[in-house]
């Protein structure tokens, strides 16, 4: 039995990486070799795919636009949600807990039902097409999150320690950013990462309230996918790059997201 | 004219943390807030820093009306009984932040907290992280930052409790000196007795949000004014049973009786509540007059050089506490003796009756 003990996670890491591998693998072959037959690594080992993608504007800016309205969506989505948690944590005010939960009920409906209302919304104030329109949009789910897990790490910060900081002589908004954010900074890492991962992940949306200028790439990817035929090889590159930006934040959040899960809230 | 409570009531929602109290607290020395957990010392504590306003009533410091001054304004301090220090910031840092809040030049800053971290033995780690400290080292450096800045009042909310004994008993000798000429007013909570009393200084007892007994703490002590004040200072509990007085004899029960001594002379034919601390208590015949009683040992716990009794007589549970080991076995019949010089006599209402 000791002896097969290395059976289990070897299979399992296989299984997990077993996509992965696969789609890399596609990145490196030719469309031709891909729709020619099964092989397990690239016969004819190629980079034009991705020489394409970085050297095609209509490609690479696919990337530009999504990184810019992830990245303004988490920026907003946890700088509105750090005073937010804080009042929720600290204090007690008329009908909180209902205005709490309701927060998480934000989640529960899908983003499809909102993808009318906000493409005519965005349309009539004209915002339709800019990186803003998406990055608020998708503060429809990201703030509810990150209150959430943001009132879980300010929870297990006792309040003795503002009041200490009020002796010491802090006002408030000093006590807030000099000594209660670092103290908070690994909950406002994992907010910070799982806003940038959703945000990166929705389409629906992203796709709905952009035509041209604030295209996501992953709406790049379905395009292709339907005018110029099957370029497989092209899509599976443009996928492996769309991998990398969450493994990189997931690498520098990596010590904290345990904290997070323990806490209950993601 | 230091601290002064005009008519301070404190409510949370429906809940009265502070009932009217009205008190006048010495500048000088330790002022001691005993009482147990929800006896309102933390509110008290929280008003009197400014942390809180109360619902209604005025707060005096030093002939100035503070009720509405911001804590901010307030130039205190104040030690939590949970270790908090800062803990994105060094020892150094924690120490030095409300000079820095303060704007004092980086030399002044240095050679103060220089010379309170030599005081309470810090220095080896000012530059390490509160939460590398060992708890006792923790709340040293909580201290350290409270006595850095000159301030007016030093609020102290338990600040032993979350300690093992022996660092404890440590620090509880170290404090005094730590707060001798320095021209402020200390206040300081605690729910233990044995601290309060080896603390000296004044004592506010508290019972329920309410003041119970206010003046010096060997006084509060000794002539508890009520059954309330008795029973917050006492450590075994203080024993409380109803006793008569009839035609010059003090009867506890049918057959426990004595004829009342010089001090006792006073009391009218009626019935009163007697309290005798547990330690008046004892299995060994004490000098003086005394009366024995035979009790059914309910519980017994040793501590090495004290013993402590649980026992029964007419439903009613006593505590005997005695230097040495006394083992009783639980269920036995034991004599308990009363030092009856030591009886303290309430009228039913709990006030206590004096000569």
């Amino acid at each position: 039995m000791r002896k097969y003990k290395w059976l289990v996670p070897t299979l399992y890491i296989l299984f997990l990486m077993l996509p992965i591998y696969w789609l890399l693998n596609m990145s490196f072959k030719t469309t031709n070799e891909i729709l020619g037959g099964f092989t397990l690594w690239p016969q004819e080992f190629t980079l034009v795919n991705y020489i394409t993608i970085f050297s095609d504007p209509t490609w690479y800016i696919g990337y530009v636009n999504s990184i810019t309205y992830v990245v303004i969506n988490t920026v907003i989505s946890v700088s509105v949600a750090l005073p937010a948690a804080y009042a929720f944590s600290r204090y007690n005010f008329l009908g909180d807990k209902h205005l709490f939960f309701w927060l998480l009920t934000n989640r529960m409906a899908p983003p499809a039902v909102f993808a009318l209302p906000f493409f005519q919304l965005y349309s009539a104030v004209n915002l339709f097409d800019t990186h803003i329109a998406v990055a608020l949009a998708h503060g429809l789910f990201n703030i509810p999150l990150a209150v959430w897990i943001l009132e879980g790490f300010m929870s297990g910060i006792p309040k003795e320690l503002d009041e200490t900081a009020y002796v010491d002589g802090y006002s408030f908004p000093r006590f807030f950013i000099k000594i209660f954010i670092p103290t908070i900074a690994a909950g406002i890492g994992v907010a910070a990462f799982f806003c940038f991962m959703f945000s990166w992940v929705e389409l629906l949306l992203a796709k709905t309230l952009t035509s041209v200028a604030a295209k996501p790439i992953a709406a790049i990817m379905t395009r292709t996918a339907s005018t110029s035929g099957y370029e497989l090889g092209l899509l599976a590159a443009a996928g492996a790059l769309t991998i990398i930006p969450g493994a990189i934040v997931i690498y520098f959040v990596r010590n904290h997201i345990a904290k997070g899960f323990a806490l209950g809230r993601v | 004219m230091s601290l002064v409570l005009k008519n301070v009531v404190k409510k949370v929602g429906s809940e009265t943390h502070i009932y009217d109290m009205s008190v006048e607290l010495e500048d000088e020395g330790f002022n001691i807030l005993l009482g147990t957990t929800l006896s309102g010392k933390t509110s008290l504590i929280q008003l009197m820093a400014g942390l809180e306003k109360p619902t209604s009533g005025e707060i005096w410091f030093r002939g100035k009306n503070v009720t509405t001054v911001a804590v901010q304004k307030r130039n205190v301090s104040m030690v939590h009984q949970q270790f908090i220090n800062y803990p994105s910031w060094s020892v150094f840092e924690n120490i030095a932040s409300p000079l820095k809040v303060a704007g004092l030049t980086r030399a002044t800053i240095d050679e103060r907290v220089g010379s309170i971290a030599e005081m309470l033995k810090l220095t080896p780690m000012l530059g390490r992280n509160p939460n590398e400290l060992s708890g006792g080292q923790q709340q040293r450096t909580a201290l350290a930052r409270a006595l850095v800045k000159d301030s007016d009042l030093i609020l102290l909310d338990e600040p032993l409790a979350n300690l093992d004994y022996k660092l404890r008993e440590e620090l509880r000798d170290e404090l005094p000196k730590l707060f001798t000429d320095r021209g402020c007013m200390v206040i300081y909570a605690t729910s233990e007795p044995e601290e309060a009393l080896s603390l000296g200084g004044h004592t506010v007892a508290l019972h329920e949000g309410q003041i119970v007994q206010y003046g010096n703490t060997s006084k509060v002590y000794r002539d508890p004014e009520n059954l309330r004040a008795g029973k917050v200072f006492s450590n075994p509990p203080i024993n409380i049973v109803p006793v008569s007085m009839r035609g010059g004899k003090i009867h506890l029960n049918d057959l426990v009786s004595w004829p009342a001594t010089e001090s006792q002379k006073h009391l009218d034919d009626g019935d009163y509540k007697m309290a005798v601390r547990a330690h008046h208590v004892t299995p060994v015949q004490p000098q003086g007059h005394s009366v024995n009683i035979q009790g059914r040992v309910l519980v017994t716990e040793l501590s090495g050089s004290e013993s402590v009794a649980h026992f029964e007589l007419d439903n009613q549970t006593w505590i005997s506490q005695s230097h040495g080991m006394h083992g009783n076995n639980v269920g036995d019949l034991a004599r308990f003796h009363i030092n009856i010089e030591h009886c303290l006599f309430f009228d039913p209402a709990g006030n206590r009756i004096t000569a």
